[in-house]
């Protein structure tokens, strides 16, 4: 059982859409899991061939509970080095600070409950067990059988999201920062671009922004990334988490993978898939498990500036308020232009004001290029 | 197609968008924004939605023309008869 956020202890096994002996490609969805932020598509980490399910639909597991085992390509039924498709007791996904920490205080780390990337058990996720007692999370194995109704799951995730917040204002120190972006020409550019463009290939301003995250998160290295025991770690890729209100409140913050890399169609296209499967309760664990900044935008609320809370164990959110016409100085010269406030909360752990500034003028920059965006 | 198959479609296409939404209560005359919850890509999907119900595709100049109910329905009538 991946861990999809920072705050998830336990998921149900809803149904297996693969069967023992079915080949598994690397990506496919092998499994429905229901947690709080809705039911969740489990995807493979490997290719290999489904060997045997552990679990059957209907239990509810913690993570980090083995739910198949996979067999590579050509092996027997049943062979002993099947890699696993959640971590079994011989290859916990752990920090060698968590492993340390679990011999001291001997915790058995199957069963903690791993809230670093990718669901991997971190030093303060040991410490925590310890705290809570070694029983604690494995005790949740019996709490539920079956998915929670609707009104239950609002309920639940109101206090993942109270988890999480209220982890990162304890731990993470925040710095804020803010700068007003002229967003004039990239308006201008857009409107251009979609003019010529049908109804259904048309570009909102905020892949603008998300992109322009991206590429300010390559130019300044530093934000992207996690804070684990005590120190950064640079995420693998650039996979900017994109804060979707769901219509029956709440909200979750997937990720569009290697957004840096992506072209403007390309991250739009898979925006607004993102927010179609989130408001359906459809996303996929590498979405919910892989963000390595958050990007949330709150204008089209009306609101002129957005301060938000680190997702933890990511280091920086990037906030984006509304775009309105303004009076601006443009080459000595009082103008009405369209301008944005765009605000950074960092954790000053993992950077200083020195950094956080550069990255926030970096996204001011490549908003004022939107053609090479 | 008379202006209250084109008021259809326009509410079908909105609760497409917005689920939650009652049709019946919907003033025509007031501003669709105060009276649904949209954001930038609901109205995005909403157009989209428009374009495979009425076959009408609204260019951004003319989002404005969409604010209310009965604006909406001036407008894509008017487009509607002229194709």
């Amino acid at each position: 059982m991946p861990a999809l956020g920072a705050d998830m202890e336990a998921g149900t096994l809803v149904e297996w859409l693969k069967q023992p002996g079915d080949q598994l490609r690397r990506g496919d969805i092998i499994a429905i899991v229901d947690t709080e932020k809705g039911a969740i598509e489990i995807e493979v980490f490997e290719d290999g061939v489904l060997d045997r399910v552990l679990i059957a639909p209907g239990q509810n597991v913690p993570v980090g509970t083995t739910l198949a085992h996979v067999r590579a390509i050509g092996d027997a039924p049943g062979a002993a080095a099947a890699p696993p498709i959640s971590p079994p007791r011989e290859v916990v996904r752990a920090s060698p600070g968590a492993r340390q920490a679990a011999e001291a205080l001997k915790v058995d780390l199957v069963g903690v409950t791993g809230t670093g990337p990718g669901g991997a058990i971190t030093r303060d996720d040991v410490e925590r067990a310890a705290s809570r007692g070694r029983a604690g999370p494995v005790a949740r194995s019996d709490v539920a059988t079956t998915p929670p109704p609707p009104a239950d799951r609002m309920a639940a995730m109101r206090s993942v999201i109270g988890a999480a917040m209220s982890r990162s204002k304890r731990e993470i120190p925040h710095l804020y920062l803010s700068t007003v972006v002229d967003m004039t020409n990239a308006l201008a550019w857009l409107a251009a671009a979609n003019q010529t463009r049908a109804v259904d290939r048309r570009l909102l301003p905020v892949v603008l922004l998300v992109k322009a995250v991206a590429r300010a998160a390559v130019d300044v290295s530093g934000l992207n990334g996690f804070w684990v025991d005590g120190a950064f770690r640079p995420g693998a890729g650039v996979h900017v988490g994109c804060a979707i209100a769901l219509r029956e409140g709440g909200l979750v913050a997937p990720a569009i993978h290697d957004t840096d890399q992506k072209d403007l169609d390309t991250v739009m296209t898979e925006l607004m898939d993102l927010v179609a499967r989130a408001r359906r309760g459809s996303l996929r664990s590498s979405e919910l498990a892989d963000p390595t900044i958050t990007v949330t935008n709150l204008g089209d609320l009306g609101v002129d500036e957005a301060f938000a809370v680190i997702y933890p164990p990511q280091v920086a959110i990037v906030g984006f308020g509304r775009m309105a016409p303004r009076p601006w100085v443009v080459d000595g010269r009082i103008e009405a232009r369209t301008v944005l406030t765009a605000t950074l909360s960092a954790d000053h752990r993992a950077v200083d004001g020195r950094r956080a500034g550069q990255f926030l003028t970096a996204i001011e920059r490549r908003l004022q290029a939107p053609g090479e965006l | 197609m008379t202006r209250t198959e084109i008021q259809e479609k326009v509410v079908q296409a909105l609760s497409t968008v917005a689920p939650e939404i009652a049709s019946a209560s919907l003033a025509t005359d007031v501003a669709l924004r105060d009276q649904v919850d949209l954001d930038s890509m609901d109205f995005l999907r909403f157009v989209i939605e428009l374009k495979r119900q009425l076959g009408v595709d609204v260019p951004e100049s003319d989002y404005q023309m969409l604010a209310s109910l009965a604006s909406a329905v001036d407008y894509l009538a008017a487009r509607v008869a002229a194709d």
